[in-house]
């Protein structure tokens, strides 16, 4: 008993020196704390409040009972969104919309990197690059505006020259098999320059002795490419590629909903522009906090998976 | 070797060519809509604009100087962009300090907190929820407050300070300086590049973005130029200027010139200002990509 006594009072006093030393750091380190404080403040308030605000969609919220004084209804609203028609509808375009833009959009900035990198003019390349990265700085509302510009059927420059070219005038915005091409066509013209930086910067880390023996060697510019510059950006490009599947759920909706109308939600309604119109403009919060927790679980579980990939295959992830 | 040189020519032309054509394309729209907005009514009706305008005058601009809602939209846009990127500069930098000192407590904790906000969020409603519950509906606070911090900018910010070598520091530490004056004496100063870098990111999203606005903001005489912009051109709406349909003759400016003119002014900032940051920004990509 005695021993057994004597043990706890070294291991207390030990864990109360460990206290004071702890302590003693935040003591010394109290303008670090401070200056912690507001920023760890908006996290909690701006981030955490709202994960734990999802709890409504196992509740019946309403503003007068608030989120502690509503009703649990458990699941209710997960199977109203999984027996709901629109549940597959909304899937299947979100998953069109991402598995197009991908496919489509991916290649271009690498195959602009590379070329760009056969320029050999710095000041034309500097410019080039001016240029092409502009876009990417145009907001999506503009965007949008220059989309409908462009292709509205009574005064836009493409309607024009189809109608010059014999054909008929084709109303883009109201047609919804135009839908997905018109949105992936204005991503990749608003970050076909940008995304290439990071290929670009692979590309200059490649070393120029390489071009010179193989130049030497007698292979020309596509043997080149083909035999170094590819092989040279590959990791950058499986690393992008593996983190690009983990945000398959996330199409940029706030494009979407400026670009849709109802007549062609059937290829253009994806969940978050599903949530936003139940859950924000008709108040259903339960409902779309639920659809908008199944989305964020699925993409958390698509996150884990493509760095789980990438660690294995390129031993680079994001954590 | 002749044969090798004019292969290569050959290639250079076409790739000179193509590279042309591609700056062409990033350019084209927005010539497009310079030309509609400076173009006379009969000419873009007809739809006979592709490059240059016609019948060159100012009309829509004169017609934008009276419609009020639009100027009063872009002093708006102008204060949430200066206000919001001043809060996002003061939080961002301090966090990234504080996180950038090694010996910080529970360094590892505050990061995890910080950066699993990256993987998962609320969502949509429960944050449209808390901006109601804190009181802020409806006002500058709803715009400025709930992006005050961008995870992805604060560790651009970090990774930079992470690289001031630490023998700087430990020089104003045995000077007697505390981490405030670390901060201000030492790694500020040194990491102006990364400010200029996340505050023109900062301020570009500010300037651009329309969502947040167009769900926090109900009062009209609030509401930033994107907001406006998305009014005229998803909505078709452009109340208030007392355009009717019978006033649209041939000479008035019709809705898409005016929607352009709009659309110009909007971007024009941008377009000034731009090609001297430019190099700021491809800098922050690339601190950024090193250590995602």
């Amino acid at each position: 008993m005695g021993v057994y006594s004597r043990l706890t009072n070294r291991s207390m006093i030990k864990r109360q020196e460990r206290k004071s030393k702890t302590l003693g750091t935040l003591i010394k380190q109290k303008y670090l704390f401070m200056m912690l404080f507001p920023s760890l403040l908006y996290y909690f308030i701006f981030r955490y409040i709202p994960m734990y605000g999802v709890i409504i969609a196992f509740k019946d919220y309403n503003f007068i009972s608030g989120i502690w004084g509503s009703k649990w209804v458990g699941l209710k609203y997960f199977k109203q969104f999984l027996q709901n028609p629109y549940f597959f509808r909304t899937l299947r375009n979100t998953f069109i919309i991402s598995i197009n833009s991908l496919f489509w959009f991916f290649p271009v900035p690498i195959i602009f990197a590379i070329l760009l990198n056969e320029v050999k003019n710095t000041q034309f390349k500097k410019t080039i690059q001016t240029v092409t990265y502009l876009p990417h700085f145009i907001s999506i509302v503009t965007v949008v505006g220059l989309l409908k510009q462009l292709t509205s059927p009574t005064t836009g420059v493409i309607n024009a020259v189809i109608m010059t070219l014999g054909g008929n005038p084709i109303n883009f915005f109201m047609e919804k098999g135009w839908f997905v091409p018109l949105y992936v066509i204005s991503a990749i013209w608003s970050d076909f320059g940008w995304g290439a930086i990071v290929y670009i910067a692979a590309i200059s880390g490649i070393g120029q002795e390489l071009y010179e023996a193989a130049s030497i060697d007698g292979a020309g510019r596509f043997r080149q490419i083909w035999h170094i510059t590819i092989p040279g950006i590959m990791p950058t490009v499986v690393i992008l590629l593996i983190l690009r599947m983990g945000s398959l759920l996330d199409v940029g909706y706030e494009k979407i909903l400026l670009m849709y109308n109802e007549g062609i939600y059937e290829t253009s309604d994806v969940i978050s522009t599903y949530i936003y119109r139940n859950g924000i403009r008709q108040a259903n919060y339960s409902f779309g906090t639920a659809v908008g927790l199944l989305n964020s679980t699925v993409s958390l579980a698509l996150v884990i998976m493509s760095n789980y990939i990438s660690k294995n295959v390129t031993e680079v992830g994001l954590w | 070797m002749v044969k090798n040189n004019s292969k290569i020519q050959a290639f250079d032309v076409v790739n000179v060519i193509l590279m042309l054509f591609l700056m062409g394309v990033a350019l084209y729209p927005i010539v497009y809509e310079i030309a509609i907005s400076l173009s006379s009514a009969s000419y873009v009706q007809a739809n006979k604009i592709s490059v240059f305008p016609k019948g060159f005058n100012f009309d829509s601009y004169k017609n934008l100087v009276q419609y009020r809602i639009f100027w009063i939209s872009y002093k708006n846009t102008i204060v949430y962009s200066v206000l919001g990127t001043l809060i996002n500069l003061t939080l961002t930098s301090t966090l990234a300090f504080c996180l950038s000192r090694r010996e910080l407590l529970f360094r590892k904790q505050i990061t995890l907190f910080i950066i699993f906000t990256m993987f998962f969020s609320g969502g949509m409603i429960p944050n449209f929820l808390l901006v109601n519950w804190l009181g802020i509906y409806n006002s500058i606070w709803a715009v400025v407050l709930p992006g005050a911090i961008s995870t992805y900018n604060m560790i651009i910010v970090r990774t930079f300070m992470s690289g001031i070598p630490e023998e700087v520091i430990e020089s104003v530490r045995i000077d007697g300086g505390n981490d405030l004056q670390i901060f201000s004496r030492i790694v500020l100063p040194l990491s102006k590049s990364a400010f200029a870098t996340v505050g023109l990111f900062y301020f570009i999203g500010h300037w651009n973005s329309y969502f947040g606005p167009m769900i926090y903001l109900s009062d009209k005489s609030l509401q930033p130029l994107q907001v406006i912009l998305k009014e005229m051109i998803v909505d078709q709406n452009i109340e208030g200027l007392g355009l009717r349909m019978s006033d649209l003759k041939d000479e008035m400016p019709t809705s898409e010139m005016f929607t352009a003119a709009s659309i110009v002014l909007s971007i024009i900032p941008v377009l000034c200002v731009y090609p001297f940051v430019q190099k700021y920004f491809v800098k922050g990509v690339m601190i950024g990509s090193v250590k995602g």
